[in-house]
């Protein structure tokens, strides 16, 4: 997709408010991709971690908050644990994970699980799946 | 004296044999655990969004419940539990007008929370009070000959502040199981994450976690692994029936609770209940070391 970067929508009313759901400063990450060289799971992401934050310091939002990347990200923390810039990066994604939910845009319908899974589920999987993926 | 722990809602139900082999092997180490009471859920996953208050209300509740009973710490037995009450606590109190928020959010309780309780994962209590040298010389049965790889996964260890041991080249579980008489193995996967809650909405993806994490340990030399978190034992044991469709050539490996060889180690025995709550039959490996 093209994207036309400006200085009006490199600091947009969206990363503000990333900013301020994750107390984390995006412009500090300088590239360096260890983040996506150690998350468990950016195999099944269509944008990788360091990407992200790429596409947050550019302002592209949308993209952001339209991808799969943020809700693969399970919070394991490894990716915020080795940040060389200490930059929380699993904060970022639950920022952008709460922006869609809080508007009621989910992966997770749970009418939708099937009773078989809802029988042999753990609590612990469906409550955090809940707390993560629903609105 | 008793210690007071939380045990969390899937102690109660999917992993039982957690529970119960954690107050065995306790009784007989001489520091019994006691359930506190009207504990509820902790939210199971933090969250990390910081001006949402209202998503740490399960983990404080469980918190002002027991500095209402005066309680000055609580041992934890679920890595999830552990994490999430852990991080609430400090989130909460280390900002005063957050700790005035959350208070404000549940007025109609009898105290306000101040954020005495100490949180304790059961691991640390057995490393720091009980020790692993007075487990070494109450051990009946060693596990002699038994390869075992510790799963850590992701909440004893992240984030760092809150790691029970070096974040990133843990010991804990293998000294626990060497002072067992195991043979411990760490293999390379044992601090990746499972991928968690993900068992619901994509199993293709735990799926893959499964078959790297289990093939991580075989390849170390691991006859089977132990965890203390009953999420990931989901997905590491009962996953695998997802993971062996998935990848044809993959075989089976026994997941246990550490608790669960504690018992069998200390003399407590295996309870026969247990093995139902395992997918892979955990009995096969035990008997052929003369275990049980």
């Amino acid at each position: 997709m093209a994207y036309k970067i400006t200085r009006k929508n490199m600091k947009n009313d969206i990363t503000e408010k990333v900013e301020e759901i994750s107390g984390q400063n995006v412009f500090d990450c300088y590239q360096c991709g260890n983040c996506s060289s150690g998350c468990p799971v950016v195999d099944y992401m269509d944008i990788a971690p360091h990407q992200v934050i790429r596409l947050a310091q550019l302002g592209a939002t949308e993209e952001i908050l339209n991808c799969e990347t943020i809700w693969i990200c399970s919070a394991c923390l490894q990716c915020s644990t080795r940040c060389p810039k200490g930059i929380d990066v699993a904060k970022v994604m639950e920022a952008f994970r709460a922006i869609n939910l809080r508007k009621r845009i989910a992966p997770l319908n749970p009418d939708e699980i099937d009773e078989k899974d809802l029988k042999e589920l753990p609590p612990i999987a469906l409550v955090g799946a809940f707390r993560k993926l629903t609105g | 004296m008793n210690l007071p722990y939380y045990p969390g809602c899937t102690l109660k139900s999917n992993a039982k044999n957690f529970e119960e082999s954690a107050l065995k092997i306790m009784e007989t180490l001489g520091y019994p655990l006691q359930e506190m009471k009207n504990w509820v859920c902790c939210g199971t996953v933090f969250s990390m969004t910081s001006d949402d208050l209202m998503l740490q209300l399960g983990a404080v509740r469980n918190l002002l419940r027991a500095e209402e009973q005066n309680l000055n710490e609580l041992i934890i037995l679920c890595s999830m539990c552990y994490n999430t009450l852990k991080r609430a606590k400090q989130f909460i109190t280390e900002d005063e007008e957050n700790l005035n928020k959350v208070n404000d959010l549940m007025y109609k309780e009898n105290i306000r929370y101040k954020g005495t309780v100490d949180i304790h994962h059961l691991l640390s209590i057995l490393r720091d009070r009980v020790t692993f040298d007075a487990i070494k010389e109450k051990v009946k049965k060693p596990l002699a000959s038994l390869k075992i790889g510790g799963y850590y996964g992701c909440f004893l260890v992240r984030p760092k502040k809150f790691a029970i041991d070096d974040f990133e080249d843990p010991s804990i579980i293998e000294d626990l199981l060497t002072s067992l008489g195991a043979d411990s193995i760490e293999f390379p996967y044992r601090l990746e994450c499972c991928g968690a809650y993900q068992t619901v909405t994509k199993k293709d993806v735990t799926a893959k976690r499964t078959y790297e994490i289990i093939n991580s340990a075989r390849r170390a030399g691991c006859e089977a692994i132990v965890t203390s978190c009953p999420l990931c034992a989901f997905n590491l044991d009962q996953g695998q029936k997802e993971t062996a469709k998935e990848f044809v050539e993959f075989e089976q490996m026994p997941v246990y609770y550490f608790t669960e060889l504690m018992s069998i180690a200390l003399g407590c025995g295996w309870d026969k209940n247990w093995t139902k709550l395992h997918y892979v039959n955990p009995e096969p490996l035990l008997k052929e070391k003369s275990l049980i």
